[in-house]
Formats: C-alpha cells, structure tokens, sequence
C-alpha cells in the first residue's frame, strides 16, 4: 500500500512491506500446507497419523500404505483406466475441437450461424443437472458401462470449441488466403498452414483437456458401475465412501489421493502460464 | 478434398468442408447434451421406474406429478428436497461472500508493486483449483476429523473442536442459542409450530450445519485461486497513471482502494459473483465423497438428491424433475451472468445499471 518510488525505506514503507508478506506467507501456508501433511501422512502409520496429524514429518517413515495401495485395492487397474480415457479425450477435444472452432471462425457453410449459437447454448448448460439425461442417453445407446460411455461423451467439449474459435478469428487470413490461391484444398490448408500457427492455443487446449479429463469425476458415476472400468477419481471416491471407507487408513485413502493429484501438478508447474490464460479466458469453466 | 480446383469451385467446396469439420463436434455435443435434455424432459413427466426403456410403451404419462410430490404433496420427498434446497441456499449464502472477498483480499496483496515473488504466491494460491476435487475432499476428510490437524491446531489455543463430520446442528441455531435467545434442546413453540412447504420456520432458519460449513470451506479454498486470477487479471488493466494521479492527490491507501481500485474491478467483481452463484448451485463431488447428505440430511444439496432419487431410489422421474428444477436455478444465474459479461465486452453503455462512481473527492 507504500507509493512505489517514493517514501522507499521509510517506516511506513517497512511496515508495509512486513504486512504484505506476513498475509502472503499465512495464505501460501493455507493453500499449501494441506498438500505438505497430505504427503507425510501418506508415510505415516496410522496411529503415527492420527497422532501427530500436523507433523511434517513422517515418525516413523514408512511406505506400508503404498504397498497395500497397490496389493490389496484396484489401484493399478484405476490408473490404467485413467490414463487411457485421458489420453482418449484429450486427443479428440485437441483435435475435434479445433477443427469445429476452425470451421466456425473460417469457413463460410449454411447454419454456421446456427451450430455457433448451438456451442454458446451448450456452454451454458451446467454439467451436474445432465447427470440423469446422460445416464438415459447411454443406456438407450447400449452403452452404458463400458469404456465407450466413459469417453465419447467428452470427446467434444464446448468450449473448447470456442476457446479455438476465438483464437482462429483473431488469426489475420491472408496466409491462409495465399495457400489456397496455390491450390490447397481447405484441410490441407488447416493442416498445414493454420494449425502450426495455432500452437499456444492448442497447448492452452490440451493441457485443460488433460487436467479435465484426468480429474472428471461426476461423469463416470453415471457411465460405468463395474469397477473394472473405475478411473482414479471414482475409485479413489468408492475407497472412500464406500464399504471400503469404514475405518480410518488415512494413510492409505491420503496416499492414493496424492498419486491422483501428482500428474496433474507436475503439468501445472511445467505450464502453469497456460494454466492461468485457460482460467482468465475460460472464465465460465469452472 | 484436397484437389486443387478452379477458384469459383472453392466456395462450394468450403461449405462442404465447413460441415465436414463441426460434423463431429455437432453429433457427440447433440446426442449427449441436447438430446439427453429432451429425454429426461420426458422422463421427469414420466413413471419411469428404471426397468427396461423409458420410452417402451408401458411407461405411463403423469403430467406434473414428479414436481407436484417437490413443492406440493406432503410427503418426504418434500421434505427431502426443501431441505436440499435450504442447505444450498445457506451454502451460496455464506461460500459465495467468503470466497469473493478472499479472492479480491488475495489479488489486492498479490498485486502490489512493492512485494516481490509474488508469481511464486500468486501460483501457491491458484493450486488447489486445479487439483481433482475428489483428491481434495480425501484431504479434507482427513483434516477435519476428529483427530485431524484442524481440530489439532484448535487444541493448540484450547478450543476442543467439534466432531465436525457428524455435527448436524445449524450455525445460526448455535449462535442464537449462545446469545442466549433461544434453547437448542426446547426452540420456541412458535418456531416449531409449522412453516412454508412442510419445513417448519426452525428447520428454515437452521443456518448451514457444522458438517456443511467444512464442505464450504473447502469450496471456498479451491475457488478462490481462480477468481484472485480473474481479479488480477482487471487489476492489471488499472492504468498506473490513475494510480500515480490518486497518489499525488492524497488519497489514502484505503480511498484509493475504494474510489480507484474498485471501481476498475467493479465488471470482473460481478463476474466472479455470478460464476459463483452458478457454482455453487452445482455442488456435488464434495459431497459424494465427504458425506452423501450425512448428518441428518444437513449436506443433501439438490445436485446430490436428485442423482441419490434416480440412482439409489431409482424414482427415475422425481430424480429428473430435481434436476430441471435446479436447471431452472442456475439458467436464471446464468442470464444473469451472460448479461453482466455482454456489458462487460461492449465498454460503451456500461455503469447503467449499477450506481454512477461519485467523482473521488
């Protein structure tokens, strides 16, 4: 709250200072903290967990709740599954989407009016009151429960759609204009002159496809309901409420959550730039 | 596709493109979103008990039944739903202030020139609303416990902190009981007595429960990353020469907090307001994992009910009719939202429909 500049080193300037540390390092203790004693009671026995729960320190250290992460729930069987519907959908929204947003910002067909009006309305409908409507559309299809229920829902997402839309609009046209006076057809065009332009926001795309995908939870409760076809969050979600939750197992329960969240943070610090543009662009994703 | 033709055969060949490139997009955004909505219109009208097709032939028409049982029949589902219904309405009561003012509060700090490493802050602040919300509620569930860290840190100021998980008593219950003004084991008759839609005025004015106000908590936690970011993002947009004018004319840190610095934000504040109030209404991850309704029914939320109806309950129609009815909730939050950004994106007739910003003394 100190003019910059001016006053630089008085008292007041120190006090200041000293206070707008003092709250950023309270909330980065509160923000992170909890991430710090998720991890060390993952190391934790239980009763070491239950015990000291604010300890950083694991005492003893030990990796039994790993080990029995791994031997005695379907944790693998969850991993594979969430890796291979991660990679599944963010493929197709990277591709699928800018391909649509392309088409809607670029080329000029009939009802293109009609299919970006359609995006918008599609943007605006909150995912937790499709839970039922999506539940009935799979079974009616046949494919409820099975890894197609899981992905081909949310292989398009809307904003996606116009999150490249935006971005092809705002692309001036006169390279894509000489490539096609030289004869390339429209996907040649896409492939090859538009897309390499697009790369910042196919990154942006792909990393919040990934992070969406990876942490999607309230979709796979009405997809599938055999275990053989949980992902992370929905197993993680069953170990916890369900029959399995009954007794405590920190230490097991905090440490299947932290290889679930792992993933995600180490993209997160790799592109966290492109992270904090999805949320000021995005803004209406939550 | 990709033969090259003469120019006046290009822009036929585009439309064709056109559609061939948002084929996809308009099939798998139609069959699961739009068509489902259809589907379910007629199941909320329906006597769909989850057998078979719901369009098979047997399936009978019941008119406005599924949301007379929410609003007009006595009955439990009624009963159910309004006090879904009033445990959301405490929940975006008390998450939508808290995680707005610590949003602003935290971009506010972030964004002073004179702090250093704040990108390092900024990115500590913004974690945990990228996590998965499941991983999260494990957290939480594990810091609230009864033995838990927060109930740890409590003991450390001798407060013995309550069993939080297992609380079902109303925050305001607790407070008007400890001001002395009513008793929690004998509430007033006329409290009792009876009130709208089969809950009485008590019930109505329990305040979020002890177990909610952890979920709120934790909402509040991982939302208020995003918006400080959308905050920031407007505070940067604040021309430093304002700033420097304001400086030179005297103002104080706090007028030029309230006559510079929140005016500029004014769009993006009403922004976050209403991505909250749509948020919020949607709460249901949380609460499948941390409490399934429990205590007592003090964190069902709409959201959750209408999934335990369909799911658990396999009242197929009433699950649907929940869901359109919170639809309704949020479309009007929505609008709200929609009408704020599209005066947001056109700076022309902006600031006509909130108050005029008083020219700073």
């Amino acid at each position: 709250m100190t003019p910059p500049g001016r006053r630089r080193g008085g008292p007041r300037a120190i006090v200041g200072v000293f206070l707008g540390y003092a709250i950023l390092v309270f909330f980065a203790l509160v923000f992170l903290y909890p991430f710090v004693i998720q991890a060390a009671s993952s190391f934790k026995t239980e009763a070491d967990a239950a015990a000291h729960p604010l300890s950083p320190v694991p005492d003893p250290f030990t990796t039994a709740a790993f080990a029995k992460i791994f031997d005695s729930t379907a944790f693998p069987v969850w991993i594979g599954n969430s890796i291979l519907v991660t990679l599944l959908i963010t493929a197709g929204r990277v591709f699928l989407d800018s391909l649509a947003g392309y088409a809607l910002a670029r080329l000029s067909f009939r009802g293109r009016g009609a299919v970006t009006a359609m995006i918008v309305a599609v943007m605006a409908v909150p995912g937790v009151v499709l839970l039922i409507p999506k539940f009935l559309v799979l079974n009616q299809l046949g494919i409820y429960n099975t890894y197609a229920a899981l992905v081909l829902p949310l292989l398009v997402d809307a904003a996606g759609v116009f999150i490249m839309r935006q971005f092809f609009l705002s692309v001036p046209p006169s390279l894509e204009e000489a490539a096609r006076m030289d004869g390339a057809g429209v996907f040649r065009t896409y492939w090859s002159v538009i897309l390499p332009m697009a790369r910042p926001a196919l990154i942006t795309l792909t990393i919040l496809s990934f992070q969406a995908s990876w942490n999607e939870f309230p979709h796979t409760v009405v997809a599938v309901q055999s275990p053989q076809l949980f992902t992370l969050p929905r197993g993680i979600a069953n170990l916890v409420s369900g029959s399995l939750g009954a007794g405590t197992q920190y230490p097991l329960k905090l440490g299947a959550a932290l290889l679930a969240t792992i993933p995600v943070a180490i993209i997160f610090v790799i592109f966290q730039r492109y992270f904090v543009r999805g949320a000021a662009e995005g803004g209406s994703k939550e | 596709m990709a033969e090259p033709r003469r120019r006046s055969g290009i822009r036929g060949n585009e439309a064709a493109a056109g559609w061939l490139f948002v084929a996809p997009a308009v099939l798998i955004l139609g069959l699961f979103l739009v068509l489902p909505i259809g589907m379910a219109l007629w199941v909320s009208v329906s006597g769909w008990n989850g057998q078979g097709s719901p369009f098979a032939a047997g399936v009978p028409y019941v008119g406005a039944d599924n949301y007379a049982e929410l609003f007009l029949d006595d009955g439990l589902t009624r009963e159910n739903f309004m006090i879904s219904l009033r445990n959301n309405l405490y929940y975006v009561a008390v998450a939508v202030p808290a995680q707005t003012l610590l949003a602003l509060a935290l971009a506010l700090v972030v964004n002073q020139r004179f702090l250093k490493a704040t990108s390092f802050f900024r990115t500590a602040f913004y974690f945990p609303s990228v996590t998965s919300s499941v991983a999260i509620s494990v957290v939480f569930l594990f810091l609230f416990a009864n033995s838990g860290a927060v109930n740890a840190l409590l003991a450390m100021v001798g407060i013995s902190g309550p069993a939080w998980f297992a609380d079902p008593r109303g925050l305001l219950h607790l407070i008007l009981d400890g001001l002395g003004l009513v008793d929690l084991t004998a509430p007033p008759a006329a409290l009792t007595g009876g009130g709208p839609f089969g809950l009485s005025w008590w019930e109505w004015l329990a305040g979020p429960s002890v177990a909610m106000s952890t979920i709120i908590m934790l909402v509040v936690w991982t939302t208020s990353g995003t918006f400080m970011l959308i905050f920031l993002a407007a505070l940067q947009d604040v021309p430093v020469q304002v700033e420097e004018a304001s400086l030179i004319d005297g103002a104080n840190a706090w007028q030029r907090v309230r006559h510079v610095t929140l005016p500029m934000v004014k769009p993006a504040l009403f922004l976050v307001i209403t991505l909250g109030l749509i948020g919020t209404w949607q709460v249901f991850d949380q609460i499948y994992v941390m409490s399934q309704g429990k205590p007592a029914n003090t964190t069902l939320t709409p959201a959750y009910l209408s999934y335990r109806t369909a799911f658990t309950d396999f009242s197929y129609g009433t699950g649907a009719a929940i869901s359109f009815v919170l639809f309704l909730i949020i479309v009007v939050m929505t609008l709200l939202q929609r009408w704020i950004m599209r005066d947001r994106d056109e700076p022309r007739p902006r600031r006509r429909w909130w108050p005029r910003r008083r020219s700073t003394p």
